[in-house]
């Protein structure tokens, strides 16, 4: 979990977070590029995720890991959930959910940062 | 007769945020209990209680129909609990070495823990029934 990778994540749902503010502002529903762009996001967890699990079980540093593995799985859980939740809201308000959802992946994968270099519990 | 109203509209997202608190809540208790209880055996018992409040909100929330009166119980309960464990943080500082979500007001989490009980309360008188919203 590296620094580039983490302002790599948080850019990427600062982007869908952003864009998804947008759509809420201007009175649309959760659409089709959006969904995609989502799904680029999601993308990059589960590779974290899978990339994250890995740098754990290989450091020789001691990590927290009960948390740094349960904020690995919480953060690939956040965006399809949010996604479906908001999605089933024919209105704006859906799309509003899909903004909470980046916006909590963007803490999630600042917390992911903290927890591995052990600068926070 | 499914009644949508409570997860509907602006509540779709009050639902999620109630989520997003019952999942941290949640967790972030069942570390403390797992791993440290006898050290804040007040603070991390009062976690739980938050965590359990949260899902009851959650769900409540989501079901509207017969589970208003949850929602309603949940949201004052909550409501209570953060302005009390938020006052017992400051002046028995003691009893909680370690941050809880209700910790001084929900400071840890921009303090909406504060702000949310009384969105979901204002929620629920907005969407009751014989009222058109």
């Amino acid at each position: 979990m590296t620094e580039p990778l983490a302002y790599l994540l948080f850019g990427l749902a600062a982007v869908v977070a952003v864009w998804a503010g947008a759509l809420t502002v201007l009175n649309r529903r959760v659409d089709n590029p959006l969904f995609y762009a989502a799904a680029v996001v999601e993308v990059a967890l589960v590779a974290t995720m899978v990339g994250g699990f890995i740098a754990l079980a290989t450091t020789d540093r001691d990590v927290d890991g009960v948390t740094f593995s349960g904020y690995l799985l919480t953060i690939v859980l956040i965006l399809p959930i949010g996604v479906a939740w908001g999605a089933s809201e024919k209105t704006r308000w859906g799309t509003g959910v899909v903004v909470i959802a980046a916006l909590v992946v963007m803490v999630l994968s600042w917390r992911l940062l903290q927890i591995w270099q052990g600068t926070s519990v | 007769m499914s009644d949508a109203s409570t997860r509907s509209g602006p509540g779709r997202i009050l639902v999620a945020v109630y989520a997003v608190f019952a999942l941290a809540a949640t967790a972030r208790s069942s570390v403390q209990i797992g791993t440290d209880f006898d050290n804040a055996p007040l603070a991390y018992s009062l976690s739980a209680v938050a965590a359990a409040i949260y899902i009851l909100a959650t769900v409540a929330l989501a079901r509207g129909g017969w589970a208003r009166p949850l929602a309603w119980a949940a949201c004052t309960a909550e409501a209570v609990g953060v302005f009390t464990v938020g006052t017992l943080s400051i002046v028995a500082s003691d009893h909680f070495p370690d941050a809880t979500v209700w910790s001084v007001y929900g400071q840890g989490y921009g303090y909406v823990p504060a702000v949310l009980p009384f969105l979901g309360l204002a929620w629920l008188w907005r969407t009751r029934e014989g009222h058109a919203g």
